[in-house]
C-alpha cells in the first residue's frame, strides 16, 4: 500500500484566441506525459506526495500563467515560463512568426499535491486502466525536485533514503543483467538490489565487469539481457535521459577540462544538466569537497587528488538519487584517498546512495554498508561479517608458551571444538561452531592441563580474505 | 529529430567558445587560413591592370570572390573534426554522456560553437576585403566587383551553408574516427567539394546567375540538414566509451 495524493489540474477557458483554444496541452509529470488538458478542462494525476514539476506544453507565450492555470488540489509553489526545446520545425516557425512573437513556450509548475488519500497505485492503476496514471505512478515514488530551489544535499530532517524506504522502493534492482560484447562476455547472469541511503561496494579483479556495470546502470551501454531498475526507473532506451536525470557518476578519471577553472567545469555541467542558475548550488557542492578556496583556479594547475574532488563536487551538482563512483581513490595517494573517503562517509551520513567500485577491499570495507564481490558473474553479496560467516568457520586462535605435549588428545576433550590445527610451535587454530561457549572451555582444558597460555583470540577474518577466497576459488575452477 | 533543450544547448557552445579562447594556437589557426586563403583574390583584383571594361571584367572577378568561400569551408573542418574525437582522447567525454545531454544537442551544441567563430571570421575578412577593394583597387575593378550583386550576395549567403556542410563532415568523421589527427586530415576532405564547384565554375561548366546561386543554397541547405542528422544518428554513446558496436538487445 502506497499513500498517493491527486493533484487535480484545470484549464481556464479565458484564451481569446480560437487557434489556441481547440489546442490540446500535453500535461507531463516528471518528464513523463501523464494526460492532456483542453481548454477549459479538467485533469487529475495521481501522485505520491511530495515535490514534483508538472509541465505543461502550451501553445502560446503565456504572460500570466497564474491566470491560466488552477491547481484545485496541490499547493502551487511557482509558475516558470520557458522557451519549449528547440526543434528543427519550432526554430524554423520561429524565424516566420517572430516578429508576431506566437513563440512556443513550455509552462512549468511546480506542485505539492495533498497527502490525501492512501490507496494501493498498482491497483488504481488497474482499475483506471491508464497508461498516463501507471507512468506517473511508476515514477513518482523516487522523483526528487529538479528545479532550482532543490538544495544540493538532503537536510538532516528530510533524507532522501529515509522518505524512499516508506515507499519500500529499491534504488538499484538489478535482475539477470547479461552483457556482451561479441564474444566476450564482460558479466552475466548479475541480481541484485540496493537499498536507497546505502553504501554499496561492487568488487572484482580487473576485467570483472565492474566498470561496464556501472556504464550499463548509467546508460550508457545497453545490456545484452535482462532488466534493472535504477532510481525508480526501468532501465530501457526511452528512458536513457531520465535515468541520467536521477544518478550522476563518477567514471574512473574525473574528465575535467584543463583549461577551465574548477567553476567554469561545474557550470558547464549545471547547464548540461538543465540547471539555470546554478552559483548556489556549485559554492554548495564545492564547500562540499571543501573546494572553496580554489573555485577560480584552473584545472590543469590542480593536483590529482583535487581533481577527483572537483569530480565528486561535479557529480554533487544535480543532487543525485544515486551516485556512481568508478574507483574514486585509483591512483590517489594515501592523503589524498583519506580525503576521499571522508567525502564518502560525509555523503553516506546524509543519505546519499552511493554506488562504489573499487579494488582496495579496506576501502570497501571501510566506507560500504554492503559489497557485491564480481568475477564476471556475481560470486556473493552481503555485509562482510555475512560474508566472513558464510565463508569461514568461526576459530579461535591459542597461543601457548610451549608446544602442547599431546594436542590431540586435549583438544578432543573439549566438545565444543570441531576441529584443530597447528600453524606453528605453540599455537593453535582451533574451528569451533560458538567462540563464546568454546574460549571458557579451552581456557579450563589448557589450564587444567598445566599449559602455560600466552593468549586465546578469536581469528578475525577480513573481507580481503573473502575475496581471495571466492577469487582463487574462481581460478581453481578454471584450471584444466 | 527529437527537441533539442536551450539550456544544454547554450551550455555546450559556451563552453566550448571558452575553452577555444583559453587556447591561442586555436585561435592562430582559424586566423592564419583565412589570410592565406586571401592572398589569391588580391593578387587577382589589385595586381590586375583590364584592358577590358563593363561586363567583360566579371571573369576577373567572380572566381576570385567565389574563392574566398573556402575560407568558410577550411576555418571550421580542423574544429569540427576535433569536436568529438579530441574530447574522447582527453577523458572528457565519458562525464559528458552520463548527463541528461541528448546526442542531438551535443552535435548541435558543438556545431553551433565552431559555425560563431567561422562565421564571425569569414564575414569579417569579406567585409575588410571589400573595403580595401572600394579603397585602394582599380576603378574598373571596383567597379566589376561592386556591380556583381548575385556573388556578393552569394558570398555571404553561402558562408553559413558551405561552412554548415564542412562542420557535418568534420563531425561525421570526428564520430567514428580513433583519434584526432586521422579525424582532422579526413576532415579537410570536406572542401573537396567545394573546390570542385569553383573548378566547374572556373571552366564555365556552371554559369555564376541568381537561379543557379538559388538551386545550390537550397541544394546546400537541404544537404546540410540531413547531414547533421545522419550524424547524431551515428553518435553511439557505446562505441564511443568502449570501442565496441552497441550489442544491446
Amino acid at each position: 500500500m502506497s499513500e498517493t495524493a491527486n493533484l487535480r489540474l484545470s484549464r481556464k477557458s479565458w484564451l481569446s484566441s480560437n487557434s489556441t483554444r481547440g489546442r490540446t496541452w500535453t500535461v507531463l509529470v516528471d518528464g513523463s506525459a501523464v494526460g492532456s488538458l483542453a481548454n477549459g478542462s479538467i485533469v487529475d494525476i495521481a501522485l505520491i506526495p511530495g515535490r514534483h514539476v508538472v509541465r505543461v506544453q502550451s501553445t502560446p507565450f503565456l504572460r500570466s500563467p497564474e491566470a491560466t492555470f488552477d491547481a484545485l488540489a496541490g499547493q502551487v509553489i511557482g509558475f516558470l515560463c520557458r522557451p519549449r526545446s528547440l526543434s528543427p520545425v519550432i526554430v524554423t516557425r520561429w524565424l516566420f512568426w517572430l516578429l508576431i512573437s506566437l513563440i512556443n513556450h513550455d509552462l512549468w509548475i511546480s506542485l505539492e499535491p495533498d497527502a490525501a488519500t492512501s490507496t494501493d497505485v498498482a491497483d488504481r492503476r488497474v482499475a483506471a486502466g491508464s497508461v498516463a496514471q501507471a507512468r506517473a505512478a511508476v515514477i513518482s515514488p523516487s522523483s526528487e525536485p529538479r528545479t532550482s530551489t532543490t538544495p544540493v544535499r538532503a537536510t538532516a530532517n528530510n533524507p532522501p533514503a529515509a522518505r524512499d524506504r516508506a515507499t519500500g522502493q529499491s534504488a538499484l534492482v538489478v535482475s539477470n543483467l547479461t552483457k556482451h560484447f561479441g564474444g566476450r562476455t564482460a558479466f552475466s547472469d548479475v541480481s541484485f538490489e540496493v537499498g536507497y541511503g546505502e553504501v554499496f561496494g561492487f568488487l572484482g579483479p580487473n576485467g570483472a565487469g565492474k566498470t561496464t556495470m556501472v556504464r550499463t546502470l548509467g546508460t550508457l551501454i545497453e545490456p545484452s539481457s535482462g532488466t534493472a531498475t535504477v532510481a525508480g526507473i526501468p532501465l530501457s532506451r526511452e528512458n536513457e535521459v531520465e535515468i541520467r536525470r536521477r544518478v550522476s557518476i563518477m567514471p574512473e578519471s574525473p574528465g575535467l577540462y584543463l583549461r577551465l577553472t574548477v567553476t567554469e567545469n561545474l557550470e558547464y555541467f549545471a547547464g548540461l544538466y538543465g540547471l539555470r542558475k546554478a552559483t548556489t548550488r556549485i559554492n554548495d557542492a564545492l564547500n562540499a569537497v571543501n573546494l572553496g578556496d580554489r573555485a577560480s583556479d584552473l584545472c590543469g594547475g590542480l593536483s590529482k587528488g583535487l581533481r577527483q574532488r572537483v569530480g565528486l563536487a561535479r557529480t554533487l551538482l544535480s543532487d543525485p538519487a544515486i551516485m556512481f563512483l568508478d574507483e574514486p581513490t585509483a591512483g590517489l595517494d594515501p592523503v589524498a584517498s583519506l580525503e576521499v573517503h571522508n567525502l564518502i562517509i560525509g555523503l553516506r551520513q546524509k543519505g546519499v546512495t552511493i554506488f562504489l567500485t573499487t579494488h582496495r577491499l579496506d576501502e570497501a570495507e571501510k566506507l560500504c554498508d554492503r559489497v557485491a564481490i564480481m568475477n564476471t558473474t556475481l560470486r556473493t553479496v552481503g555485509r562482510t561479517e555475512e560474508l566472513r560467516e558464510q565463508i569461514f568457520k568461526r576459530s579461535l586462535i591459542v597461543k601457548t608458551l610451549a608446544p602442547l605435549n599431546d594436542p590431540g588428545q586435549l583438544f578432543s576433550r573439549v566438545p565444543s571444538i570441531e576441529e584443530w590445527r597447528s600453524d606453528d610451535a605453540g599455537s593453535y587454530v582451533l574451528t569451533v561452531s560458538d567462540p563464546k561457549v568454546a574460549a571458557p572451555e579451552v581456557t579450563r582444558s589448557l589450564v587444567g592441563a598445566g599449559a602455560d597460555v600466552l593468549s586465546i583470540s578469536e581469528s578475525r577474518h577480513s573481507l580481503e580474505d573473502v575475496y581471495f577466497e571466492l577469487v582463487n576459488q574462481d581460478v581453481e575452477a578454471r584450471r584444466p | 529529430m527529437m527537441g533539442l533543450d536551450a539550456i544544454r544547448v547554450r551550455a555546450v557552445v559556451r563552453k566550448e567558445l571558452l575553452d577555444y579562447r583559453r587556447k591561442r594556437a586555436i585561435v592562430v589557426s582559424m586566423i592564419i587560413f583565412p589570410v592565406l586563403f586571401l592572398v589569391e583574390p588580391i593578387v587577382s583584383i589589385f595586381l590586375a591592370s583590364p584592358s577590358e571594361s563593363g561586363p567583360a571584367l566579371d571573369k576577373y572577378v567572380v572566381l576570385p570572390l567565389l574563392y574566398m568561400l573556402l575560407i568558410s569551408v577550411v576555418t571550421p573542418s580542423t574544429l569540427a573534426a576535433y569536436s568529438v574525437v579530441g574530447e574522447r582522447e582527453q577523458g572528457t567525454l565519458e562525464p559528458l554522456l552520463t548527463t541528461p545531454l541528448r546526442e542531438q544537442e551535443f552535435i548541435f551544441g558543438k556545431a553551433a560553437a565552431v559555425m560563431i567563430p567561422t562565421l564571425i571570421i569569414s564575414y569579417v575578412v569579406y567585409g575588410l576585403f571589400l573595403a580595401a577593394v572600394a579603397l585602394f583597387a582599380h576603378a574598373d575593378m571596383a567597379r566589376a566587383v561592386f556591380h556583381n550583386g548575385p556573388v556578393l550576395l552569394a558570398l555571404f549567403l553561402f558562408a553559413p551553408l558551405v561552412a554548415g556542410w564542412a562542420i557535418v563532415v568534420g563531425m561525421a568523421v570526428s564520430v567514428r574516427a580513433s583519434e584526432v589527427r586521422v579525424a582532422q586530415q579526413l576532415g579537410m576532405l570536406a572542401s573537396f567539394p567545394m573546390i570542385g564547384v569553383i573548378l566547374l565554375l572556373a571552366v564555365g561548366v556552371i554559369h555564376p546567375t541568381f537561379a543557379v546561386a538559388l538551386e545550390f543554397a537550397v541544394g546546400i541547405l537541404a544537404i546540410d540538414l540531413l547531414a547533421l542528422r545522419i550524424v547524431a544518428r551515428m553518435f553511439n554513446r557505446e562505441r564511443l566509451v568502449t570501442g565496441a558496436k552497441a550489442t544491446g538487445s
